[in-house]
């Protein structure tokens, strides 16, 4: 075991005051940097070096540094949470780059996801899509024994990968439109997998959908960025389930017939 | 003094629950609307219990300082949540799980409340299954159980190493159909900054917009805490940054006592520090101590040579020699402080000397390296991500960190504080875990506390409030509240000293690491007790938090918080000083065994320790409630 | 109403448009590249084969109006899409961003889009309205008589001693414009570079593609488009060549 060698990079970072201000890139060196530092480590230290010199530190969204809570939102030389596959921003780690990098640090772009400052975005529009539709109605008390339903193996697997989103907002920063597909389609497939999302599998995916394309993220085309910087890997599969579950609910819901209403008493 | 009435129903220990129910005072449908609850927090307890009051009919609102409610520290949770199914068919039961769960409290806990979260478990998955958790399952389709720390029975379930993430957004999504549909109003990145107090009761709060510094009143007829614990006052743990003492520290000044505020939970297998650049630990699953075998150098001379260059005979795997019939899968508490201590005898490995082996080659010699990867893959697979080391080839190097406070909140049987019409939940409050808390409890008790505790008692509440009566957010309390809210945010940001607010938080968690972590003596306390204050004046004298007040300031926001934890890193080692024995995780150096156990003294502290402010400068009254044992009969913890 | 709403207003339904659009495309593009290969046999293939079209009348003209609408809703889907991405995408635009794993092909849909289109207007304008090259269009040249019938499944529907239009005079003719025959060999090349996504991709979008069988998907695909390319690389490149005459 030695003592690893530290070293000195420039971080090239979007600064920007307050939503709608404008922004601008601003070097900073970074040195004595050790290499088994995460890069919000590194961005730690530099801010400490800011406030002494008297500058305003450098906003970035972070909270439980282990890759699950969703919160970091770093795009590291032009990949959403950086070089490495699967892994979220804080999972980042300096030993990923050489002495004399220079690397540039921005925030997610995309029109649903404006900048707060510096590199914080707002990301409130998942919570509006999941809102809309991204859940089970299932009122407290009222739920079956758990194993009256069983759910085959590979089905409730399956659930899993899609339910493991963290909802950090990378496949929409790494699509060319902004899309909310991969993060839309991790919820719908979830839910509609198990035999509990059933009962309102069309609804859910038409509101979610819906309300998807109403926050202004564009569609779709195909071209799997999305899951390449997924730090849950999350698979596009998903993708197609979405869009063959949404054209049955489309067909569905134009021709079931409409129940009269009894009216309570 | 503060009144403690425990309000612990009569009759017996199994009935107790089911007949506070049945006589509990309910609250008119049509009434139900006419009382604002504030709800603050959204993690596992906040949210089930926003959901389910929602449900109800209450008009909620939800305070979260987060972008999203989805982000709550909740969701890091990785093993499991127990309950008492008995599906595995091993002889599981209420009583069994209870039992457990208050001997690995070290009989600290309130046994009622106790027994009533073991009564709600199976409820819980119930529940979860319902919203679509997507549990682990056999090939029948049924729901898969393991095993975990403390029981001798298969009760955890689990949804991967992800447990407390699908949890948390089963709540999530609770909550999310509740605010879709308008019963609960959401502030996302709005802190709690006070508690507001009329006429003895909570009748409100103090919250900052952290985006604008916006600062509002919220008046409503009850106020619900669910903000978690308080670890990061360590400044290195477990916790997600943002994690905070800062609400429940407010209401603690606005009345409501502190309850065993040194009971820390420090966690055994954990990444070591690698810096002082560090920011955060990693907690590696105690899962791992199924099939890596513990052990440091036997000599000291050792400790930096390759592991794989000590011979056998030079090793000393001491959790197999101390605790030869639980090994090295003895309760987190005791793996924690053993390793400790081969560390203080200079023993420890890795450049810091603050290190044990977690050693998997008897493990990859009897599995073979593709049945470890299959056990442990993603384990291996964080480790090396950290520290750039392949745990196949070299044993992984752990070290305990901070994890859980079971300390929190002083609250009654029904999860009221001291003052009326406050109630804390989850790792917030104090009641369940005593001095130590079993892996897969904590996610247990949050969405005990959230879905099938507080719907029912904050009814007996509400009940003996008038419909309307709540008063507005201009009277004078709520004013006075918001005046000292800015008061101390101003005083914050005039300061412009020479340190930023990470050199104080480093230091004060140095300090309590060493003086208040996995051992503490007399000695040390008192000398935390000089230090602290030091460090606290220094802060307000020296600190440099830049920026302003009326935007998002991450400087700021920091400052308010690490400022609480100065106080309340204080009243720790008071507490801790005060309990003159040991227990669980509180190990008094000055009590124990000759074989360095734990020596409890049920003669003068078999109570809770609640602690009430006294003001500014005052040394805090130590209230105390006693712990009766009716079902269970107290006795040392073995695990030899 | 709703299904109108759902397929038209969503971005999922306006893909599903696309999707089901470029099947028909896809369909069609195929059979002329097979009926035009008849270019290569007996004069009598494919003058009596064009002829045979032609005679169709209203049915001909109810295929072009359904293969035009196709290619509109394909087109009209795909540029509500663009703008909608460019919207989604924001003011402010990364300034580094690197590809991860898209495709060539994927990236440069719009470009080859706007090339193929440009090619359908000139293709239409030599060889259906002849209003480009029109010293070489069918109707300008002299006609030309089956020598035996044409039968289509067996059933004769163009008879011996026909007077049609030299259709195959056209083409060759035509291609012997070099500049045409280039240019007429880049467009289908980026039709079948379009094709490479656009085939690939209707499967995700119909929601019939998983990782199971997605490798051997686009193995199907790249033969198809390949085989393709080929096909229309044939017919000019035999005409400059000078193997058709």
């Amino acid at each position: 075991m030695t003592t690893p060698k530290t070293f000195n990079v420039t971080v090239r970072v979007w600064r920007q005051v307050g939503p709608g201000r404008e922004g601008r890139f601003v070097e900073y060196p970074a040195r004595g940097v050790n290499p088994d530092m995460s890069f919000l480590e590194m961005l730690d230290v530099l801010n400490d070096e800011l406030a002494a010199r008297g500058e305003e530190p450098i906003a970035f969204s972070h909270d439980c540094r282990e890759g699950i809570c969703g919160t970091c939102s770093l795009v590291i030389n032009g990949k959403p949470h950086g070089p490495n596959h699967g892994v979220a921003s804080c999972q980042t780690y300096m030993r990923s780059f050489r002495d004399g990098d220079r690397i540039v640090v921005e925030p997610f772009r995309a029109r649903a996801f404006p900048v707060i400052k510096d590199l914080v975005t707002d990301r409130s529009a998942f919570d509006t899509i999941q809102q809309a539709g991204g859940f089970i109605t299932a009122r407290t008390g009222s739920a079956p024994e758990a194993n009256a339903a069983p759910v085959p193996k590979h089905v409730a697997d399956l659930a899993m990968d899609a339910a493991q989103c963290i909802g950090c907002g990378a496949c929409v920063a790494a699509c060319k439109n902004s899309s909310a597909m991969l993060f839309v389609a991790s919820k719908v497939s979830h839910l509609g997998l198990l035999p509990q999302g059933q009962p309102e599998r069309d609804s859910r995916v038409l509101a979610m959908v819906s309300t998807m394309d109403g926050l202004g993220f564009g569609g779709c085309t195909n071209q799997y960025e999305c899951s390449a910087a997924c730090p849950k890997l999350i698979s596009h599969d998903f993708i197609a389930r979405l869009n063959r579950d949404y054209t049955k609910a489309v067909f569905r819901s134009a021709f079931k017939p409409e129940p009269a209403g009894g009216g309570e008493t | 003094m503060a009144l403690l009435e425990s309000r612990i129903p009569p009759g017996a220990l199994a009935d107790k629950w089911r007949r506070h129910k049945a006589d509990m005072r309910l609250v008119n449908p049509a009434n139900k609307r006419k009382y604002e609850v504030v709800v603050v927090g959204a993690g596992l307890a906040g949210a089930s219990a926003a959901a389910s009051l929602s449900e109800l009919g209450y008009a909620v609102s939800c305070f979260v300082f987060h972008d999203s409610p989805r982000r709550a520290h909740s969701i890091a949770a990785q093993g499991g949540i127990n309950a008492a199914k008995n599906y595995p068919n091993d002889g599981d039961s209420v009583h069994r799980l209870f039992n457990d769960t208050v001997k690995g409290g070290d009989y600290r806990s309130r046994e009622a409340n106790v027994h009533r979260l073991a009564e709600v478990s199976g409820d819980i998955i119930d529940q979860c299954v319902a919203q679509g958790v997507p549990f682990a399952r056999e090939y029948g389709g049924l729901l898969a159980n393991r095993s975990f720390g403390g029981a001798q029975v298969s009760r955890t379930f689990y949804a991967r190493g992800q447990t407390g993430q699908q949890l948390l957004l089963g709540a999530y999504s609770a909550l999310s159909r509740a605010i879709g549909s308008g019963g609960v109003k959401l502030h996302t990145q709005s802190e709690m900054l006070d508690l507001v107090v009329v006429d003895g009761h909570a009748k409100g709060i103090v919250a900052r917009n952290l985006l604008t510094g916006e600062v509002t009143r919220h008046s409503a007829d009850a106020v619900v805490l669910a903000t978690g614990g308080y670890g990061n006052v360590f400044n290195l743990s477990t916790y997600a940054r943002g994690s905070n003492a800062t609400a429940i520290w407010r209401a603690y000044k606005r009345g409501a006592c502190f309850a065993n505020p040194c009971f820390t939970q420090i966690h055994p297998t954990c990444i070591p520090v690698t810096g002082d650049y560090q920011s955060k630990l990693t907690l590696m699953s105690e899962s791992l101590r199924n099939d890596g075998r513990i052990w440091v150098p036997l000599r000291k001379e050792d400790r930096l040579k390759p592991a794989a260059s000590i011979p056998e005979a030079d090793r000393d795997y001491y959790l197999e020699r101390i605790y030869p019939s639980f090994g090295n899968l003895c309760p987190r508490d005791v793996a924690s402080r053993a390793a400790k201590r081969v560390c203080d005898e200079g023993r420890g490995v890795g450049e810091t000397g603050l290190g044990v082996y977690l050693d998997f080659s008897e493990a990859i010699g009897r599995l073979g390296e593709a049945g470890v990867r299959e056990r442990y893959g993603n384990l291996f697979d964080i480790y090396h991500e950290i520290t750039n080391e392949d745990a196949y080839r070299v044993p992984m190097r752990i070290f305990p960190a901070v994890h859980y406070t079971m300390g929190g909140l002083w609250v009654d049987y029904n999860l009221m504080s001291n003052v009326p019409g406050l109630f804390v939940l989850g790792e917030a409050n104090f009641s369940d875990h005593g001095a130590n808390r079993l892996g897969a409890s904590a996610l247990m008790q949050g969405l005990a506390d959230g879905y099938f505790v507080l719907p029912y008692t904050i009814s007996g509440y509400l009940a003996s409030q008038k419909p309307g009566s709540r008063p507005p957010a201009d009277g004078p309390e709520f004013m006075q509240a918001e005046a000292a809210v800015g008061a101390v945010t101003r005083r914050l940001l005039s300061v412009r000293g020479t340190r930023p607010v990470s050199y104080f938080h480093k230091r004060l968690g140095h300090i309590l690491w060493q003086h208040c972590g996995m051992a503490r003596n007399r000695a040390g306390l008192e000398k935390a007790l000089q230090e602290i204050p030091a460090l606290r004046e220094e802060f307000w004298a020296g600190g440099l938090v830049p920026g302003t007040g009326d935007s998002l300031n991450q400087s700021l926001e920091r400052a308010v918080r690490v400022a609480d934890f100065l106080e309340l890193g204080e009243l720790m080692c008071r507490d801790a000083l005060a309990r003159e024995e040991s227990c669980g995780c509180h190990f008094r150096e000055e009590h124990q065994y000759p074989d360095g156990e734990c020596k409890r003294d049920d003669v003068n502290f078999a109570h809770v320790a609640a602690w009430e402010y006294a003001g500014e400068g005052d040394v805090p009254v130590r209230n105390t409630e006693p712990l009766t044992y009716e079902a269970v009969k107290m006795s040392v913890r073995n695990y030899k | 109403m709703d299904l109108v709403r759902n397929l038209f207003g969503s971005t999922i339904g306006r893909k599903l448009l696309m999707a089901v659009t470029g099947v028909v495309l896809i369909v069609f593009v195929i059979g002329h590249l097979v009926g035009n290969l008849q270019v290569f046999e007996d004069p009598d293939r494919i003058n009596g084969y064009s002829h045979f079209l032609q005679s169709l009348g209203p049915a001909l003209w109810a295929a072009r109006i359904f293969l035009l609408v196709c290619v509109a809703l394909h087109i009209w889907a795909g540029t509500v899409l663009a703008i909608e991405a460019r919207r989604a995408r924001g003011a402010e635009s990364y300034a580094v961003k690197k590809w991860i794993q898209a495709t060539v092909a994927s990236r440069y849909m719009r470009w080859t889009g706007y090339v193929v289109l440009a090619f359908i207007l000139y293709h239409l304008a030599q060889f259906t309205v002849g209003v480009a090259q029109p010293g070489t269009f069918k109707a300008n040249l002299p006609h030309y008589t089956m020598k035996g019938a044409y039968r289509v499944l067996g059933v004769e529907v163009v008879r011996a001693g026909t007077d049609v239009l030299d259709v195959r005079s056209m083409v060759i003719l035509g291609f012997g414009n070099r500049l045409v025959a280039v240019f007429y060999i880049v467009a289908v090349g980026l039709l079948s570079l379009h094709l490479l996504h656009g085939a690939d991709s209707l499967f995700q979008t119909l929601g019939w593609r998983n990782h199971r069988w997605a490798r051997g998907l686009r193995v199907v695909v790249t033969v198809f488009c390949a085989a393709y390319f080929l096909g229309n690389l044939a017919i000019p490149g035999a005409a400059l060549l000078g193997v058709l005459h």
